[in-house]
């Protein structure tokens, strides 16, 4: 058993991919995270990220998935979940030694994972495309805090730019401290240091009717409500309480 | 902006609009153009009531003001409750502050009827109608149609509306007749029927000229109320089946009645909102649109009502066991749709996947499908098949029992109610 240690990225994997076909690995297993050398594992590989390796891979892939299938590769590893990698290498693996594009065919166990993985992470993608709730700063920017269980900013870039294509906007992800800025005309990630904002500084900070508005969206949710269908499980099933903080409606 | 006045106005005019139960946002193609404002295709539900259904549209009245007397409309002329309306200007607004901090997909705007059919839905169009011009916006819009408004304002709706709807409100003549007797089926079947003609027109169109305009791209749907009148399941989706076919409708919406109104044509104040029903004839319709059942498969003379404490699929299933086992690794999709326990999208993945292999239970059950309904009706490449020599009503009890703790914890939230 060797054990493959790299950085996490998407790159890094494809890299790490490069290194087991060339050095002809049959049993692995895969860590992210930093380089130590410690005696805690007997047989490790240190990758390094590559682009060019990585490139190759990619174009292996690109021949043997359809687009729509790398797309998938790529929105399962995005989800950071934990001790996933190793399916996502078997994956991979076992589509470069398939003769034909495998990846519908889902009695086979990698291939089955990911697209659990998928289903995972396009729901978390799919429900903060409806809970992100803009609140208008004083320079017309709309901004917005969330707090996924799957890393899937980088998958909702498109989804924003063609909607609000008229206004500047920013997507933070607190847990993960880095967003999404929209300046009309590119997107760009960001960092913000919430340590030197004061809080006085964000209430200001918002337009004058900021706060009119979300009273609004408020009452009209309470006026739609129909108190004799009342169906708490059926609510919460559909708007988890962990969302809660972040939307208008529910604070 | 007068808070304050707005603020009332909104309460008063989403409160009214509520049992209305259109909702979807989907079904259109409409782009973000010239940098603008919005896009209207992705049909996403921004946020659920806490009676669980969802919300993707800002749903309100233009105004309640109505000079009808229908007798289960809160906004009937003969209630006694405070009257609002909006100006096209706070209706643009709030939807498009609304839109820009992504609490809605876009707008449905429904109205009682104030003066006569034309002036009203006059100022339906004109609010869509500042919406697209002057914000570019374009995000959903759904009018409702004023029954009776003259063909040119419907035209013109078309071309700046996702979709229109025209209510049925009941689902028979003869219910209609009863609740509201100033209404007439026709003068709903009238416009439905110019729509469609429309549409139809409009989609050559635009396959010969790209450029011309778009019509109602995400078409027509309607919403009927059901327990307000005695109709049965089967008078139901006939009708549905009729208006799917004969006016392309996209949806028809089933709207269980919740009693706001005294009135000895009515069922008592106290009568419970039939929300299981409700929830089958959802289910059954979706059997017709994407299971590819025939109405008559689903509810016919010898079973008029709907299984209340079974959903349809699994109902029909238990009516025709002849048609079992069905062999996952053989069965032509269609017949792969018709199993209990599978979905859509699962069925499609079973056929992909054993183009690779023979699926066994773990699989099967890995790909999304709801094994505990579906193994009394198929066999895969696991030696055992689960439904031995069972007859209907034992598998039906086998089932219930399995989901009972779900089934009761659902009744109890029902029963609370009383
Ligand atoms: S015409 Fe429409 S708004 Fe007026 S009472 Fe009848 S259903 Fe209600």
């Amino acid at each position: 058993m060797t054990t493959l240690i790299y950085d996490g990225t998407f790159e890094g994997l494809l890299t790490a991919v490069f290194e087991i076909y060339e050095q002809r690995l049959t049993h692995v297993r895969m860590q992210k995270g930093e380089w130590h050398n410690t005696a805690l594992f007997e047989n490790v590989v240190k990758v390094v990220t590559e682009n060019t390796r990585a490139t190759r891979v990619l174009k292996g892939l690109k021949q043997k998935l359809s687009a729509q299938g790398l797309q998938r590769l790529y929105a399962a590893h995005m989800a950071e979940m934990e001790g996933e990698d190793d399916n996502l290498v078997g994956y991979i693996r076992y589509v470069f030694d398939s003769p034909k594009n495998v990846e519908e065919d889902y009695g086979n166990k990698y291939v089955m994972r990911v697209s659990e993985i998928v289903r995972m992470v396009r729901r978390e993608k799919h429900r903060m495309e409806a809970f992100i709730r803009f609140q208008e700063l004083k320079d017309k920017t709309y901004y917005s805090a969330i707090e996924p269980d799957y890393n899937v900013l980088p998958l909702l870039i498109k989804h924003f730019r063609n909607r609000y294509a008229d206004q500047k906007w920013i997507i933070y992800d607190i847990k993960r401290s880095y967003g999404l800025y929209y300046d009309l005309h590119e997107t760009q990630y960001i960092s913000l240091d919430f340590a030197t904002i004061n809080p006085g500084n964000v209430i200001s900070a918002y337009e004058d009717n900021e706060a009119v508005y979300q009273e609004l969206w408020r009452n009209y949710f309470t006026s739609v409500n129909i108190p004799a269908r009342k169906n708490t499980k059926l609510h919460l099933r559909h708007v988890p309480k962990r969302y809660w903080k972040h939307l208008t409606e529910k604070i | 902006m007068n808070v304050e006045r707005i603020t009332e106005k909104l309460n008063i005019l989403a409160d009214a609009a509520k049992y209305d139960v259109s909702c979807a946002s989907s079904g259109s193609k409409r782009q973000n153009k010239d940098k603008g404002l919005g896009n209207a295709s992705n049909g996403i539900c921004h946020t659920y009531t806490e009676d669980g259904r969802c919300v993707s549209l800002l749903k309100i009245l233009f105004t309640n003001v109505c000079i009808y007397d229908c007798a289960y409309c809160v906004s009937r002329k003969n209630n006694d409750i405070k009257r609002a309306a909006f100006t096209v200007q706070e209706v643009v607004d709030l939807t498009i502050s609304f839109y820009r901090r992504n609490y809605i997909e876009g707008l449905f705007l429904s109205s009682g009827i104030f003066k006569d059919a034309d002036y009203t839905m006059e100022r339906l169009v004109q609010v869509a109608k500042k919406l697209r011009l002057e914000h570019n916006f374009n995000g959903y819009i759904h009018l409702k149609s004023i029954p009776g408004a003259s063909d040119e304002l419907m035209r013109e709706a078309g071309l700046y509306a996702d979709r229109l709807s025209i209510n049925l409100e009941m689902p028979t003549e003869a219910g209609l007749k009863l609740l509201a007797p100033e209404k007439n089926r026709q003068d709903m079947i009238t416009p439905m029927n110019f729509l469609k003609d429309e549409i139809i027109l409009r989609t050559e169109e635009k396959k010969l000229f790209k450029k011309a305009p778009m019509f109602a791209p995400a078409g027509q749907s309607t919403q009927v109320i059901i327990g307000a009148t005695p109709e049965t399941d089967q008078q139901i989706l006939q009708m549905s089946d009729q208006f799917y076919k004969g006016f392309k409708l996209k949806r028809v919406y089933y709207s269980g009645y919740v009693p706001v109104l005294s009135d000895s044509r009515l069922p008592a104040l106290n009568t419970a909102v039939p929300m299981v029903r409700e929830n089958r004839l959802y289910q059954a319709d979706w059997l017709m649109r994407f299971y590819h059942f025939k109405v008559n498969e689903i509810v016919n003379h010898d079973n008029p009502l709907l299984d209340l404490d079974i959903d349809p699929k699994l109902s029909w299933a238990i009516r025709n066991l002849h048609e079992f086992p069905v062999d996952i690794n053989k069965a032509d999709l269609r017949m792969i749709l018709r199993v209990p326990g599978i979905g859509v999208q699962s069925a499609q993945k079973i056929v992909a996947a054993r183009a690779f292999r023979k699926l066994n239970w773990d699989q099967l059950k890995r790909l999304g499908i709801a094994i505990n309904r579906a193994r009394y009706f198929i066999t895969c490449n696991s030696p055992q098949y689960e439904r031995r020599d069972l007859t209907g009503t034992a598998i039906k009890q086998y089932i219930l029992a399995e989901s009972q703790s779900k089934y009761i914890k659902n009744s109890t939230v029902q029963l609370n109610l009383f």
